[in-house]
């Protein structure tokens, strides 16, 4: 199963994402995804990228489930504060955490988390030092945005580790 | 595009109210570039784009042409996938421009670059 498929869960997603843009289940759409995910793992292969494991689904999904809400709300809070911006300047500043990830697929997925809830962005990430260097929107409570980073790297750790 | 005429009446509201709140969403987010002050305020505001923006209007699209065509319709996701996941590659990419140019020009308010030990010898 390895020789045929080194990433299945990129295989997977392929095989996935191909289903999707063909919007069709026939057995000759689900042939092709399986042609392309083993040749484009085959492929990735000659890439080295790093390897990570994932475990816990359950704890996935439900962290997924916290993103999402995450999401939600700082997309509203955030567009009040652009709303109400030229009555109430933002107090706007960055923050350094330290992150303990050394999976670098664990912390890709935070900078997307971290890019998809608005109000925060990443900046820039030490490897050697391991700090995270951020910028927050809306810095009302310091401890709040470092708890808030420091339970997604909890969680992505117990999701990514080895 | 007569046939979005055969929306029933429910589905017409959602689709409507979802396309509304997510344009409404990227609006703000362009509002944002206008109104905050500084480049690193000013790059939270795409984002809102990005995220609410294009996850409610990619919703409204699944929504309307399910219910026309009376089948699952799931590749909008696609979309949603790929933005999220480009997005923070660009904006790191600003983001560390940005911080590259204010402490070389050594402007006030901006985090040093903490140096190692062997370099500040150097120095």
């Amino acid at each position: 199963m390895r020789t045929w498929f080194p990433y299945p869960l990129l295989s997977l997603t392929l095989l996935v994402m191909w289903l999707l843009l063909n919007q069709s289940l026939a057995p000759g759409s689900i042939l092709i995804g399986l042609v392309l995910g083993m040749v484009l793992g085959w492929v990735t292969l000659k890439l080295h990228p790093a390897r990570s494991h994932l475990h816990r689904i359950g704890r996935a999904a439900r962290f997924a489930l916290e993103v999402i809400a995450d999401i939600i709300r700082s997309n509203i809070a955030v567009a009040s504060i652009i709303l109400r911006a030229d009555r109430v300047p933002a107090i706007a500043g960055f923050l350094t955490v330290d992150l303990d990830l050394e999976d670098e697929n664990a912390l890709a997925l935070l900078a997307c988390i971290m890019t998809a809830t608005p109000g925060t962005a990443w900046l820039e990430y030490d490897r050697r030092r391991k700090t995270l260097l951020f910028h927050v929107l809306d810095l009302q409570n310091e401890e709040v945005w470092r708890a808030t980073i420091k339970r997604y790297e909890a969680a992505l750790k117990e999701i990514f580790h080895d | 595009m007569s046939h979005l005429t055969d929306l029933p009446t429910w589905a017409a509201f959602a689709v409507c109210g979802l396309l509304l709140f997510g344009a409404a969403t990227t609006l703000i987010g362009s509002l944002g570039l206008l109104r905050l002050s500084n480049f690193y305020e000013r790059l939270h505001a795409p984002t809102i784009a990005t995220s609410g923006g294009t996850i409610l209007i990619c919703l409204a699209s699944m929504l309307c042409f399910a219910v026309l065509q009376s089948r699952w319709i799931f590749h909008e996701l696609l979309i949603v996938f790929f933005v999220t996941v480009t997005t923070p590659v660009t904006l790191a990419l600003l983001g560390q421009a940005a911080l590259y140019r204010d402490r070389f020009e050594e402007q006030n308010g901006v985090p040093r670059k903490h140096k190692p030990d062997s370099e500040k010898s150097t120095d």
